[in-house]
């Protein structure tokens, strides 16, 4: 089966076969998703394997700020905001603080509804803030947004 | 969609006091190419829930208990049950975080032991869904459209 893909703003097209994960512009979307939570990983990844994203997932913000460092071609973040150590919201700074990553947009999730929390990690330059449980919808809204 | 036998169906009811919607956008996510999601994810929950209620046994425990440390893994719990659709057992995680933001030990007590009914409850009742589905011959595999 092939899918036909348009880079919007690229004006070009490119036919790849649909199981090679989605091309936009010539770059495969690869999303880095982090939450200490396995259910929550695996959900999240098959949400977005389900969108024919390819999908990393992690543990912990310390191991994605590493994969960061060894794969340059990361489309978008999705982290959950509530992990030992080292929180979302911390993970965020450290990628926009970064001159190599401040680029990759970043996505928080959390189970919980704090207007507080919300409003600073989109300060901080997050792109949305997503409520768990995390629904294919709420991810097809990222699609724009990502990188 | 497989079309279920009676059987089935009859278990499925029972599973609704315990389950919500979340449970039905799992089964929504499973598709040829990963067949037993919901089965690896509820595995997975269970692995998880079990090892925080063990965490949250000791914390209960010690003198004097410690209700922060407590709130995390109670906090985890309820995302987890959240995640996979178990609404009862995520209300009685609420139930039991009120008393535990209270510092209120006997009522911590009386809401684990109710937890853990839920659990066990659960589980069994999940168990016995997956085993009976197991058994069912698919009579009708309706193809999805879009995917």
């Amino acid at each position: 089966m092939l899918l036909w893909c348009v880079a919007a703003g690229f004006g070009w097209k490119e036919v790849v076969p649909w199981d090679s994960g989605l091309i936009w512009g010539g770059q495969e979307i690869h999303v880095l998703a982090v939450d200490d939570s396995s259910v929550d990983r695996a959900l999240i990844a098959k949400i977005l394997r389900s969108s024919k994203y390819r999908v990393t997932t992690v543990d912990s913000g310390k191991r994605a700020l590493e994969l960061l460092t060894l794969e340059p071609n990361i489309s978008m973040i999705i982290t959950d905001y509530w992990m030992p150590e080292m929180t979302g919201y911390e993970l965020l700074k450290s990628v926009k603080e970064s001159s190599k990553l401040r680029e990759i947009p970043v996505v928080v999730m959390s189970s919980e509804n704090v207007p507080n929390r919300i409003n600073r990690c989109l300060e901080e330059g997050a792109e949305d803030f997503l409520l768990k449980p995390v629904r294919p919808s709420d991810v097809s809204r990222l699609r724009s947004r990502m990188r | 969609m497989f079309i279920y036998t009676t059987p089935v169906y009859r278990l499925s009811l029972a599973l609704q006091g315990f389950l919500d919607e979340q449970f039905y956008q799992l089964e929504e996510l499973q598709d040829e190419s990963s067949p037993n999601f919901v089965e690896e994810v509820v595995t997975l929950f269970f692995r998880d829930s079990s090892r925080l209620m063990a965490n949250i046994d000791q914390a209960l425990e010690q003198c004097p208990p410690d209700f922060h440390r407590l709130d995390k893994f109670l906090h985890r719990l309820k995302g987890s049950a959240s995640s996979i659709g178990a609404g009862k057992m995520k209300n009685e995680c609420a139930g039991f975080r009120e008393f535990c933001s209270e510092e209120n030990l006997e009522g911590c007590l009386r809401s684990f032991q109710k937890v853990k009914k839920e659990h066990t409850i659960l589980r069994q009742k999940l168990e016995n869904y997956f085993q009976l589905l197991r058994q069912v011959v698919p009579v009708d595999k309706a193809t999805r459209s879009g995917s």
